[in-house]
């Protein structure tokens, strides 16, 4: 392994992570509710495919225009932080369907497990973070054997 | 006054994400790229988050309601199951393979990136295929 310096942010990482950290407890001390993201896209969709549109489903509906409305509100002051896309349509796919129902078969992804989860201290979350992360070296390591 | 502390939250959730440089599907692969030339930016990201969400979560412990007077649920769920640990397995394959998670994947559809409208309606079906096919559970939706 070597350590790629030329790409670490360590300033903006850590910023970064504590306003997503500040998001977290915001809606949990404000609302009483955990930041998972899986768990707050699929919530009111999923009330809306079964047509029952639950009072608490319009915090969820809140919390997910703040987090569309990011890039404007980024955009009003700023350009953009550059984005680079690393897979082609097919594994796009194939990576949406993946994640879509992993997250749904374990309760949670990045912030609900691995912020959240790991935050309070919960082991269950612990377990799925290192599950994840290890999935995700793994599938870097073939990707890049491959190429 | 409750929506207007959710839909803060999900503001302030989104431009830490894109400040962090979560929203870069290359700079997730380079934190994944363990035998290349790894980039450990991501690594401090979850140690900025972690380490602001858990004074809020030692705060709410013992609490039975938030500011705004809604219940404070916070999961209670231990189990520690196939489904925790395959669902782990699928989420991060597909998290190495494309470098989008769930929340960053929101934020680049709405920057209009191209991608993320590809890589969402797949995590959307996805979501609804495991409902389709599996049986939820008692404490569904509980991190």
């Amino acid at each position: 392994m070597t350590i790629a310096w030329h790409l670490f942010t360590p300033w903006s990482a850590l910023i970064g992570g504590g306003l997503i950290g500040l998001a977290a407890a915001l809606y949990l001390l404000g609302n009483g509710r955990i930041a998972g993201i899986s768990g707050i896209v699929f919530s009111p969709l999923r009330a809306l495919v079964n047509r029952r549109l639950m009072a608490a489903e319009w915090s969820r509906i809140a919390f997910l225009l703040g987090l569309l409305a990011a890039p404007w509100a980024w955009q009003a002051f700023a350009p953009l932080p550059a984005a680079q896309a690393v897979a082609g349509p097919l594994p796009l796919t194939a990576a949406g369907l993946l994640v879509g129902v992993g997250v749904r078969m374990a309760n949670g992804c990045t912030s609900g497990h691995g912020v959240c989860g790991l935050a309070r201290l919960s082991l269950r979350s612990l377990v799925n973070v290192l599950i994840f992360m290890g999935a995700g070296f793994l599938m870097v390591a073939l990707l890049r054997w491959l190429a | 006054m409750s929506y207007l502390i959710a839909a803060l939250s999900g503001l302030i959730f989104g431009l830490g994400l894109m400040l962090s440089g979560m929203t870069n599907p290359a700079k997730v692969q380079g934190f994944l790229d363990l035998g290349g030339a790894w980039d450990p930016s991501l690594a401090l990201v979850m140690v900025g988050a972690i380490a602001v969400a858990a004074v809020a979560f030692a705060r709410a412990r013992g609490q039975t309601r938030a500011w705004t007077g809604a219940a404070m649920e916070i999961p209670q769920s231990k189990t520690i199951d196939k489904r925790l640990i395959v669902g782990g397995l699928l989420f991060g394959t597909g998290w190495g393979l494309a470098g989008f998670c769930p929340g960053p994947a929101l934020v680049a559809l709405s920057s209009a990136m191209r991608e993320a409208w590809i890589f969402v309606p797949a995590m959307l079906a996805g979501m609804f295929l495991h409902d389709g096919l599996f049986k939820p559970r008692k404490q569904d939706d509980r991190p």
